[in-house]
């Protein structure tokens, strides 16, 4: 016992010798850090070392048609460092600080500079904080000129954005001073960001920041005492190029957005457009919009609490944050999954006594029992209802809960109900209800009649205008759709994320999707089509009125379409909030942009200047 | 002679100077570190400098608490504690506050924070202490290992839950104690723990082919020595070698799948792997320019430049040590390194003058703690360890901290001045 015990006293050694080996160690290295290494011998008394971020420039961003929509300009950003003003009047006593010649030539008061100086300090007293934000380039040169006078003040170079048409301000964005909140998560991942540095807030902005800010670079000078810069630090060895942003080429065609955007005006509400076979996003309308030269530079802070103030809410992309009852354009999702699981066939006829039918009426002249393209023609209301019906009872899924099952992942897959979650920030997932919520809602006890808004597309259904443009682009298509996105290509042609260009197919037969679409170009063509009115002779289209009751008073109006019908180049969505019909306003603008898409030009232009001109009175705030 | 006077008298002053030399360094440096010419008192507690003073006052009034107090409490209700503060650790899991993605805090309201985790290093060297302590137990017994163990393991797994890992690196250091008191096996982990470390830091370095090169001609000399000399235990020089092909083949997964991109990446940048000024490098550049450019004697009390630009974000925290570099220069760095080893190896000294099992296990498992945390903080600074978020006791700025450091000491302090009455 006694000998183990001996050994374990020994031990001591060891542990005692690997504190004193590992003290030996760190100051054999903070004598080679602190006495031996000559590097940090240029850190002399006078010199002070300035870390100027080189901020690389912000890729550009083009349309397809690589018209240029987004590009930067720079700006110049006086700093101080409130210890070096300090410190250079302590050292040189000759020359004190000159602040009557430094005011003039700032062009601003002795109040002005005493505030600016107070908030300096107050950030930091011994790090570099703006003085003056966003010179332009006209005074950076005089200013510059003299700063040899002014110890602690240097230049920081910057870039903002500036944006040539004024379109698409919420597909584009904007950036700005990086939050708390951001630079809290930045932190515990990449920690790239610095506070005051810029980020992407909205938009592609957001979306591609990391794309498009490129890396931040880094000079490391040594400045002396009267501010002028030394040369590099270690001969550079710290310094780190900045590395430029990529450029981004939008599916967006800008003729196309301006003209969306001229439509709109006077009405609230959204245009989508895409092109179907790439599921690129042509046109991304919501109105009210804005200019987007307006959250730029200086005042951006005045102009966003101004816009922000609007009872029009410009600031709100409607295009995938306003969610719609759909009305009757739905009724293409219903017929298609009645179709699909058999419960229906195209021949297959439902009665209808018009306004007198039960449980939902129709608002439609047509013969008594229409088959399903007179139906989709005539958008007849009990046709759908039944349709809905069919399905969600057919006995092949044993019992209505599992019917109903059936039919939410049907439109799930067909892109309703949730987000596409590809490049669009800010979307929201729109509502199709789950089954739990009805049982929760009726206590279990519910049936087709129950849920009957639904076939038509009324009730607790709700889609974004994004949503209700894959449907339609999912129709031209015959079948799949491609998740809509707004970017085309990046400019150095790297790979856009896998998402955006793979296929979706939600499971209904083409077969029967031609179908839909023989229905579809009926409503442009057919005698009793919703939508005659707006046929063209050269361009077939095809499309499907909507007129949606909500409760934010008159009818929503809404439209979905696609031309030319055998080869679509464009599959749209229109949504004007309380324009009644669908016909009245929804389908002219979506007729419209299809025109302008196709042809380059339109030659309609009484409807159009009927379009444009056009107001509707909104009393509610929304 | 009264309690007190007998108390004063066998204190060991010169562990209590030590620790005081350190707290006063440390204050000066924050005060240093945060200066703030608009608030140039040092005693003023709108500032952190103030703040620190105030939780100095309050754990030097703990501190002599502890002095007061009976010293077979703390042995009797060693358990105790150890439950309480394992139990909290519970608690900050369920309603922790998350900062840097730590959930380790509760806040306590009126700004009051407080982290479990400084405080359950010191309660488990107490229940360690506490359970080696008893007559019937013996190392050398399978049972009594496992519940050591499990008397180490369970605080550090919750500190891991957390998120806390450089509070659960902190709970390694208890392999001192084990190793002292004959815990079979404890000088091979120490040694394979080295190993270990190596073999990982010249994998990521040379690439695992190199590795295998080497390892791989290593052992054919090592096969050749043996079957030469005819030596046995050849099997077991077979299975050593086995291990580290199979460690050397499993670093890249566990370096990419195992380990978070921001610990990746500072392990990267330590090896020179990653060179990035900007983002992850940036804090360690910071802090060695800054210790670099204090030179032989430093620029003088309050006339550091590169600390003062809050470059490094922890500037008074975790970086504290480059306040000491840039304005104390090499002697102000070698003065707090000495005074650390000093009083680390007087802590060991000390403990191997106990009568009292409970004692020297103590002893022990509070030297270990404040050398992980020196030597990782420390090595940080001076870019030799990667970036792991643990502050230097007694000198960071941090309430929890310097309570949790000097109750630890202070409790030690009480055994030592009673080591006598043990019979």
């Amino acid at each position: 016992m006694r000998t183990s015990n001996n050994n374990l006293t020994n031990r001591k050694l060891l542990v005692m010798g690997i504190f004193i080996a590992i003290g030996v160690v760190y100051i054999i290295r903070l004598f080679s850090l602190q006495v031996l290494d000559k590097h940090y011998k240029q850190l002399a008394d006078n010199n002070a070392l300035r870390f100027v971020t080189q901020y690389p420039a912000r890729g550009k961003v083009y349309d397809r048609n690589d018209n240029l929509l987004v590009f930067n300009e720079a700006v110049y950003d006086l700093m101080v460092v409130p210890k070096q003003i300090v410190d250079a009047a302590r050292k040189d006593t000759l020359n004190p600080f000159d602040t009557v010649t430094f005011c003039y030539l700032l062009e601003i008061d002795k109040e002005s500079f005493v505030e600016r100086m107070n908030k300096a300090k107050k950030e930091s007293y011994f790090k570099p904080s703006p003085f003056m934000t966003q010179v332009s380039k006209e005074n950076y040169a005089h200013i510059a000129e003299m700063l040899y006078r002014f110890p602690g003040f240097y230049f920081q170079t910057r870039t903002v954005r500036h944006y040539p048409n004024a379109i698409a301000a919420h597909t584009l964005g904007d950036i700005g001073e990086i939050s708390a909140n951001e630079l809290e998560k930045d932190k515990e991942g990449e920690n790239y960001y610095r506070q005051g540095d810029y980020i992407g807030k909205s938009g592609i902005e957001k979306s591609y920041e990391k794309e498009l800010r490129g890396v931040k670079g880094l000079k490391v000078m040594m400045v002396d005492v009267h501010n002028r810069e030394m040369g590099s630090f270690m001969d550079g060895e710290l310094d780190k190029e900045p590395v430029a942003g990529k450029d981004l080429y939008l599916g967006l065609d800008a003729e196309l957005q301006a003209y969306g955007e001229r439509l709109m005006v006077g009405k609230i509400g959204s245009i989508v457009a895409v092109e179907p076979s790439t599921g690129q996003i042509l046109a991304f309308v919501t109105s009210p919009t804005y200019d987007p030269n307006l959250l730029v530079g200086r005042e951006r802070g005045k102009h966003y609490k101004e816009l922000q103030a609007d009872p029009m809410k410009p600031l709100i992309n409607r295009a995938i944050s306003g969610t719609y009852p759909p009305g009757s354009t739905f009724k293409t999702v219903v017929g298609l999954i009645a179709m699909q699981s058999g419960s229906i066939t195209p021949a297959t006829c439902f009665h209808c006594s018009g306004q007198g039918s039960m449980p939902i009426k129709c608002t439609h002249s047509h013969g008594s029992s229409p088959d399903f393209a007179n139906a989709i023609m005539n958008s007849c209301n009990p046709y759908f209802y039944e349709s809905f019906k069919a399905t969600i009872n057919n006995p092949k899924f044993g019992n209505i809960k599992d019917g109903y099952q059936y039919w939410k992942d049907m439109t799930y897959k067909m892109g309703l109900g949730h987000k596409f979650e590809t490049d669009i920030p800010y979307e929201r997932s729109g509502n199709i209800p789950t089954r739990d919520y009805y049982d929760k809602m009726y206590n279990g006890q519910w049936n087709s009649v129950t849920i009957r808004s639904l076939g038509i597309g009324q009730g607790e259904v709700l889609v974004t205008p994004l949503q209700l443009c894959n449907i339609a682009a999912f129709i031209a298509n015959e079948g799949y759709y491609y998740p809509p996105h707004l970017i085309k290509c990046f400019g150095d042609s790297t790979a856009i994320p896998e998402v955006m260009t793979t296929k979706v197919d939600p499971g209904i037969d083409p077969k029967y999707v031609r179908t839909m679409k023989k229905g579809l170009r009926t409503v442009f063509s057919g005698p009793a089509g919703t939508a005659r009115r707006f046929e063209l002779k050269d361009i077939p289209q095809c499309g499907k009125t909507g007129t949606a009751q909500n409760p934010h008073g008159n009818y929503h109006s809404n439209f979905i379409a696609f031309a030319p019908a055998d080869d679509p180049k464009i599959a749209l969505a229109v949504i004007i909030e309380n324009g009644g019909y669908g016909a009245t306003w929804a389908a002219p603008i979506a007729s419209l942009m299809i025109e302008k898409y196709i042809r380059g030009y339109t030659v309609r232009e009484d409807l159009e200047k009927r379009i444009m001109d056009g107001r509707i009175s909104y009393k509610n705030e929304r | 002679m009264n309690e007190r006077n007998s108390i004063i008298g066998k204190i060991d002053w010169v562990t209590v100077l030590l620790y005081l030399a350190l707290v006063v360094i440390g204050w000066f440096s924050i005060f240093s570190a945060k200066y703030d010419e608009t608030h140039p008192s040092i005693f003023d507690v709108t500032q952190v400098y103030g703040k620190q003073l105030i939780w100095i006052g309050a754990s030097l009034l703990i501190g002599f608490v502890i002095l007061l107090v009976d010293a077979k409490f703390f042995n009797a209700f060693s358990l105790w504690i150890y439950f309480f503060f394992l139990a909290s650790l519970f608690v900050v899991l369920v309603y922790g506050k998350a900062t840097k993605g730590a959930t380790s805090w509760i806040d306590l309201g009126a700004g009051v924070k407080f982290q479990p985790s400084e405080f359950a290093k010191m309660a488990t060297a107490l229940a360690l202490a506490g359970y080696l302590g008893r007559l019937d137990v013996d190392l050398q017994k399978r049972k009594n290992q496992i519940v050591a163990a499990l008397l180490v393991l369970a605080p550090m797994a919750l500190v891991l839950l957390q998120n806390d890992t450089g509070s659960a690196i902190v709970f390694v250091s208890f392999i001192f104690v084990l190793y002292r008191e004959g815990f079979p096996g404890t000088g091979l982990v120490m040694v394979g723990g080295v190993t270990a470390i190596l073999l990982f830091v010249l994998t990521l370095v040379w690439s695992q082919t190199v590795m295998y090169i080497i390892l791989g001609s290593l052992l054919v000399l090592t096969l050749t020595y043996y079957l030469i000399t005819k030596k046995k235990g050849i099997v077991k020089m077979l299975a050593i070698f086995a291990c580290m092909f199979v460690f050397v083949f499993s670093v890249d997964y566990a370096f990419n799948k195992v380990l978070q991109e921001h610990q990746r990446n500072r392990i990267l940048v330590l090896l020179g792997q990653l060179d990035d000024p900007q983002g992850v490098g940036y804090n360690v550049h910071q802090s060695k320019i800054a210790i670099g450019s204090g030179g032989f004697s430093g620029k003088g009390f309050l006339q550091g430049t590169q600390t003062k630009y809050d470059f490094v974000p922890e500037q008074h925290t975790d970086f504290i040590f480059c306040t000491v570099g840039e304005e104390g220069g090499f002697l102000g760095t070698a003065l707090v390194v000495l005074l650390y080893v000093a009083l680390l190896v007087k802590i060991i000294l000390m403990a191997e003058r106990q009568r009292s099992t409970f004692s020297r296990v103590y002893g022990y498992g509070i030297a270990g703690i404040l050398f992980v945390h020196v030597a990782i903080n420390i090595g940080m600074a001076i870019g030799l360890v990667p970036v792991i978020g643990i502050p230097l006791p007694f000198l960071s700025y941090g309430g929890s901290s310097m309570l949790a450091f000097t109750m630890m000491l202070a409790i030690f302090v009480k055994q030592d001045a009673n080591r006598l009455n043990i019979l």
